[in-house]
């Protein structure tokens, strides 16, 4: 069971998360943005073993959106 | 080599069954091969038997930093089946079972493969109507499927619950009767042994830890233990793809999950089918030992830990007792897990990677051993060629840019 930092609730329960992802930066205008940047942006992703930058939701909770290093292998959180 | 037979069987019991040998050779690897495969489970095993056996190319070695099969080849639920939506997927996952179908005589090595039958089941009116346009899809698609009336499946599963007020009741389903499952790891030690007596080199302990370059050409990989050259190199490391494809300088388009297994305690016979529920994820089937072997979704965060988290376990459990209320009666004996590369359509990953020299088959996410057959067969004929093969090229990595993703998550709408 993970324990997640919510920035509203403090720590709850995975089960109240919903995981949304790996932070990206959407390329603009999109029109102008070649098809190989749109593939990288929408498709490609780090998926590190070990620390990973991630995107959760407190969907069962709040509702807030945030930002949390975690690592992959121990699912430590390592930085909220 | 021994050749596995019945005479053999005989004479070496009289013998004290002192004569077998190995199944296949520890090798002190070489400084060059023509081909070298990183990942020795069952896709990796098999693209070097393959290579072997199909393209003449014997100096060939498997490098695994484990050992052989000790990945999702050892951790998955055995199932085997080809009853998919789209025609490019029908194309490969049928040659994977057929293949698997003649896979005991190919490889002298008994897979015990069971063709018990997949059964899917339906859980309410609306599934029902998009399942008949699946069979339909299917049965163009040249796959043997069956549509059953609720009163059929009852008949094939006796111990699914009919009670009308279950959170998941029964409205019918589809077969697949060629479909079944086979034993994992008698897959994995079938085709290592077939492809060693080919000549190939299974390095076990051997981790890669980077590649060797030539004007932005993989030659050849580093590792635990030395250097190796190499014309071609495949991977074919399921949960580490990631991993991998960052030492070579690339990303993929997939994300690691975990994804958990169960066995109960063994019983007697209760189960001569696979049963398998789009609704709940649900798969489960017996095994020869009377354990029931089941499984359902991910756990839906990124991971490379081998263990299932406990609300996903239990999401699975309630699940399974939901549609076989008899199973309630028995304990767990078992819970584990692998880690499988998802990609976002649910297709694999074959064919070139973005650097020249290095060649992919990734990305099978919770289905990869029912393709282990396909998967090396088609490896195999894109390092031995240099070319796609035209089951592989729709699976190109390149679909990511076109748009032309193959997504079998919707398509069939099933659990994998």
């Amino acid at each position: 069971m993970l324990l997640l930092p919510c920035p509203h609730c403090g720590l709850r329960d995975e089960p109240e998360f919903s995981f949304g992802g790996e932070p990206a930066i959407r390329p603009v205008p999109a029109s102008t943005v070649d098809d190989a940047t749109w593939a990288d942006y929408v498709y490609l992703r780090q998926n590190e073993k070990g620390a990973h930058r991630e995107i959760w939701c407190h969907s069962g909770g709040c509702g807030q959106w945030f930002v949390l290093t975690r690592d992959t292998v121990t699912h430590a959180v390592i930085a909220p | 080599m021994t050749r596995y037979s019945a005479f053999q069987l005989l004479r070496q019991g009289f013998a004290g069954q002192t004569g077998w040998g190995e199944a296949w050779r520890d090798p002190v690897p070489k400084r060059r091969y023509d081909a070298i495969i990183i990942g020795g489970g069952g896709h990796g095993l098999a693209t070097a038997y393959y290579l072997a056996k199909l393209h003449g190319m014997t100096n060939v070695a498997v490098l695994e930093r484990g050992w052989i099969g000790g990945g999702n080849t050892g951790r998955n639920t055995t199932i085997v089946r080809s009853n998919y939506f789209f025609p490019e997927s029908a194309a490969l996952y049928d040659l994977a079972l057929r293949l698997y179908e003649g896979l005991s005589q190919d490889l002298n090595y008994n897979i015990m493969l069971s063709q018990r039958g997949v059964v899917q089941i339906a859980h309410s009116e609306h599934q029902m109507e998009l399942m008949a346009r699946s069979v339909n899809a299917m049965l163009i698609n040249g796959i043997d499927v069956e549509l059953l009336s609720a009163e059929d499946v009852h008949r094939e599963v006796p111990l699914l619950n009919r009670d009308p007020a279950a959170r998941y009741p029964m409205h019918g389903g589809f077969v697949q009767r060629r479909a079944g499952i086979a034993r994992h790891d008698a897959v994995a030690w079938g085709y290592a042994r077939a492809a060693n007596a080919l000549g190939v080199d299974i390095i076990q302990n051997c981790e890669v830890t980077g590649f060797q370059w030539q004007d932005g050409r993989v030659v050849g990989v580093e590792t635990s233990r030395g250097a190796m050259q190499a014309g071609a190199v495949g991977l074919a490391v399921a949960g580490h793809s990631g991993v991998l494809a960052a030492k070579a300088g690339f990303k993929l388009p997939i994300q690691s999950y975990a994804l958990q297994a169960m066995v109960s305690e063994p019983v007697k016979p209760v189960l001569d089918t696979v049963i398998l529920s789009g609704a709940t994820g649900i798969y489960c089937s017996q095994s020869d030992k009377g354990e029931l072997v089941f499984g359902a979704g991910l756990d839906l965060y990124p991971s490379y830990a081998q263990r299932g988290g406990l609300p996903t376990g239990q999401t699975i459990v309630a699940a399974l007792l939901d549609m076989m209320p008899a199973f309630r009666s028995l304990k767990l004996l078992r819970q584990w897990a692998g880690i499988v590369d998802v990609c976002w359509d649910y297709s694999p990953l074959i064919g070139p990677s973005p650097v020249a020299g290095l060649y992919l088959n990734c990305g099978w996410g919770t289905g990869g051993f029912k393709a282990i057959p396909a998967g090396g067969w088609l490896l195999a004929h894109n390092m031995a060629t240099g070319r796609h093969h035209p089951i592989s090229e729709p699976f190109d990595l390149h679909r990511f840019t076109t748009g032309r993703l193959i997504d079998e998550a919707a398509g069939a709408g099933i659990a994998h």
